[in-house]
């Protein structure tokens, strides 16, 4: 009995151990890409690049994700309130909802599952191939310039496709709304001018960025944690994508509560 | 002026509990082919490490052309590590470049030569390493192992170091390749000794050690057993080296 209890506490003290040891394993590495974001020479090539990469590439999946959402949550809106006449709510609910939610949340969540994934993927295969180190050998940081481009780029490409995001969405529930449930358009809109302002798309572009800074921040981490070889490096992904992912959900909560105070 | 490209003064090294190099002293010439040679875990890779400045001794210096690396701090390290060009045991070229992109990729890095110049440079490398035209614009993951080592190599030379490192530099190769490997690695020493510099390999490969190495350092578990030009390496009694040579 004492030995099984010993062995439940020696478990729980090495879980805690290995927590703190990953928390400063991962501070230090974020300390480190932001010492060398302000170090030259400022890679701009390879910003874009990463900002093509993740922004451009990802606009087909967040326009599909995007054109879905509205429409479906126009018509669940309608059908769930259709008993007290939801004409004039379903424009402001549905683009409310767009603007300070689910566009920075599920842009988030295409971002972590494609870019998160990839940047962990190129990153681990390179430490496990020695391309790091090779890096390391010619006098080149390798957080400067693998990790840098990556959570700027993130950064960057997120709030442009969340952006796209409300967009599509909007058009999205407008459509299903003005030629589905034939909700009259100059309504809807008014409706939507009523009840929204600029603050809530700006919540929602804030949000972006600090999700994408997050996602870009744990892709990298992950890449750069890879032990192993293509075992390593599948785990790794999978990791970048499943804590990019929790990661979005957890802080889209505490983003919310702070954002609400101060806009 | 010293004699030695690389100098290890009572360098120890420890990772928590564990000593992976114990109070090494020897120096490491300049202008010749050095192998560090031992069976696995010796320490060889924990050696170049330190010869690089990628790992810190935990006691001692390591001077490289009378620099005390340890001593640098991160910039100026990073700065110093241009005098080494290195080949790692499986080429470590970055698969998202061709071949000629990875040889430029220094260049472009670290000199301010125009692409004209980059290009006749990176050419002319790749050709000393036997790579032809059309190798030069294909992707690593076109190329066959001993071609990787090649460009690996070119790409180890493109700023002029003046001590180059080999990780076991024919690991995965055919008997044949590993010559040729070998062969070009002593004629870029060769080529390039009129400004002293310094080839050391990390290696284990003691047949192809003996016929090209002008010394050789023999470690086991962290220490210097013998270091000896390679004649004398021959003929060493040292019981270890005896069966390592007979293996």
């Amino acid at each position: 009995m004492v030995q099984l209890v010993l062995k439940q506490i020696n478990s729980i003290g090495e879980s805690l151990i290995s927590l703190v040891n990953g928390l400063g394993d991962f501070t230090l590495f974020v300390s480190r890409t932001i010492f060398w974001t302000f170090k030259p020479p400022y890679r701009v090539k390879l910003l874009f690049d990463q900002i093509y990469f993740m922004g451009n590439k990802s606009i087909f999946i967040i326009f599909l994700t995007s054109v879905f959402t509205g429409a479906v949550f126009a018509m669940q809106i309608y059908l769930g309130i259709k008993a007290i006449n939801p004409d004039s709510f379903i424009g402001p609910i549905v683009t409310i909802a767009l603007a300070k939610e689910l566009a920075p949340v599920l842009s988030g969540l295409v971002v972590a599952g494609r870019c998160g994934a990839a940047m962990a993927a190129q990153i681990g295969s390179m430490k496990v191939t020695e391309q790091i180190d090779a890096l390391e050998v010619m006098g080149i940081n390798g957080y400067q310039y693998l990790a840098v481009p990556r959570i700027l780029g993130a950064m960057i490409s997120m709030p442009l496709l969340s952006a796209i995001f409300l967009l599509v969405g909007y058009t999205g529930a407008w459509l299903i709304a003005t030629k589905v449930l034939m909700i009259d358009p100059t309504l809807y809109t008014q409706k939507i001018s009523d009840f929204m302002n600029l603050g809530m798309v700006v919540e929602g572009l804030i949000k972006a960025a600090v999700f994408g800074y997050l996602i870009g921040v744990i892709g990298t981490y992950q890449g750069f944690n890879v032990t192993g070889g293509a075992e390593g490096v599948g785990k790794g992904t999978n990791m970048a994508v499943v804590w990019g992912m929790i990661t979005v959900l957890v802080i889209d909560y505490f983003l919310t509560t702070f954002l609400a105070q101060i806009l | 002026m010293s004699e030695y490209s690389v100098e290890f003064k009572n360098v120890s090294k420890k990772f928590g509990e564990s000593t992976i190099l114990h109070d090494l002293n020897f120096g490491i010439h300049e202008g010749k082919i050095t192998t560090i040679l031992g069976f696995s875990g010796a320490g060889k890779t924990t050696l170049m490490k330190h010869i690089l400045g990628l790992v810190k001794p935990t006691t001692g210096e390591v001077i490289v052309k009378g620099t005390t690396i340890n001593e640098l701090g991160e910039l100026p390290l990073r700065e110093f590590r241009r005098n080494f060009g290195m080949v790692f045991q499986y080429a470590a070229l970055f698969d998202f470049l061709t071949s000629f992109e990875n040889v430029a990729f220094p260049l472009r890095e670290f000199t301010k030569l125009s692409e004209k110049e980059i290009q006749d440079k990176v050419l002319g490398l790749l050709e000393s390493v036997g790579i032809n035209r059309e190798a030069a614009y294909k992707l690593p993951s076109e190329l066959s192992g001993g071609m990787r080592k090649r460009v690996g190599l070119a790409r180890g030379l493109a700023l002029d170091p003046h001590i180059m490192l080999y990780d076991e530099p024919t690991s995965g190769l055919d008997p044949i390749t590993t010559h040729m490997v070998y062969d070009l690695m002593k004629e870029t020493h060769l080529r390039n000794i009129s400004r002293g510099f310094s080839s050391i390999i990390i290696s284990h490969d003691i047949h192809a050690t003996i016929k090209y190495s002008d010394y050789i350092v023999f470690m086991e578990k962290g220490r210097v057993v013998e270091h000896l030009d390679t004649e004398s390496f021959k003929r060493s009694e040292n019981p270890v080296i005896r069966r390592f040579l007979e293996l």
